[in-house]
């Protein structure tokens, strides 16, 4: 789900910077004002693990691979601004240093895995488990199912993004300049291959992650969700 | 032992067994997550060569493309999976480190413990 520099043209790519400079403003402000300092740790540690998950690209054999990004995990111990900030700096590392991801599509990625997703997860487990205490079950399977929807909402904005190029910029004989598919192909691969396959990789590792850290008192939220 | 240092400790234990994430494609004959090909390899399987792609497409060097070291590219496991494991390294460490220093600045004036990062209680 790493779109890659030349994908996408240049007004997606200025587009989704513009939306995501003020959500990282808006995120510095929010963690300043909600993240405590005892939770910092519990912070880096989760950007540590988004930015390893993801190395394990999952095959479907034969055809293609992707992989868990862990957004949806951090938003629910940590809130959804804590989760864009973690996400947001794991893919920064994986673009500036291994070239997973493009830079000038950062805003765009960044939109799709640390903004859509961690909140959309998030106010999905927060409506699933309204009145929940910590310890119970039912947080496990909200857990999963807000990282499933959450990582298939990532991938669908992917093959929207990319399925667009056609559209915004082609030559005259109506060859893309970009991504060469549109959206009638993207969008039914980036999707289909997440609801599949990807999307349940996503919610067995946020529901085992949960299961084991509700029992945390220092790290699982007490009201159980991150605020 | 604290939950957050056991969770450092299989934090390691991904990183060593990262490998396994470029072992498992090749070894199910998979091919690169749809849209992350290079040009050349988009332009065969659509047809034609997109005009705007070269221009952007490089963009950005990364230092170490694909989690490998420049002239390993074509070697394969031992040496790939070894690459990958300090890629991993690499990367969790930097994370850590960007978090760390992030909190710092975020709450310059804030104290440590259960106060708000901008030192005011909840």
């Amino acid at each position: 789900m790493h779109i890659p520099d030349g994908y996408l043209g240049p007004v997606t790519c200025g587009f989704f910077y513009a939306v995501m400079i003020p959500v990282w403003t808006a995120a510095s402000n929010a963690v300043r004002k909600t993240l405590k300092a005892r939770q910092v740790p519990v912070l880096a540690v989760g950007a540590a693990f988004s930015f390893v998950i993801m190395m394990f690209n999952v095959p479907i054999p034969g055809g293609t691979t992707g992989h868990a990004v862990g957004g949806v995990l951090i938003a629910i111990l940590l809130g959804p601004w804590a989760g864009c900030i973690a996400v947001t700096v794991a893919l920064a590392i994986q673009a500036l240093l291994f070239g997973d991801g493009g830079i000038t599509a950062f805003g765009a990625n960044c939109f799709n895995m640390a903004f859509a997703m961690p909140f959309s997860g998030y106010y999905i487990y927060r409506m699933l488990t309204r009145k929940t205490p910590p310890a119970s079950p039912r947080r496990v399977f909200a857990a999963g199912i807000a990282a499933y929807l959450g990582i298939n909402l990532a991938a669908f904005l992917a093959g929207l993004e990319f399925g667009l190029q056609p559209l915004l910029h082609h030559t005259p004989n109506g060859q893309s300049l970009y991504c060469p598919y549109g959206l009638k192909v993207a969008i039914p691969v980036m999707l289909g291959e997440h609801l599949l396959v990807f999307g349940w990789i996503e919610a067995v590792i946020t529901a085992l992650a949960v299961k084991y850290l509700q029992r945390k008192p220092e790290i699982f939220p007490e009201s159980g969700a991150g605020s | 032992m604290k939950t957050l240092a056991k969770i450092w400790i299989f934090i390691g234990i991904l990183a060593i067994l990262s490998p396994l994430g470029i072992w498992l494609p090749e070894h199910f004959n998979s091919k690169a997550a749809w849209g992350e090909w290079d040009v050349g390899e988009v332009s065969k399987a659509s047809g034609y060569r997109p005009a705007g792609m070269d221009n952007i497409a490089g963009f950005w060097k990364a230092p170490f493309p694909d989690y490998n070291f420049e002239g390993w590219e074509d070697k394969t496991l031992p040496y790939s999976g070894l690459a990958y494991i300090i890629s991993a390294a690499a990367g969790i460490l930097s994370a850590a480190v960007i978090i760390l220093l992030l909190g710092k600045f975020l709450s310059a004036k804030g104290p440590r413990g259960n106060k708000g990062l901008d030192g005011t209680d909840e």
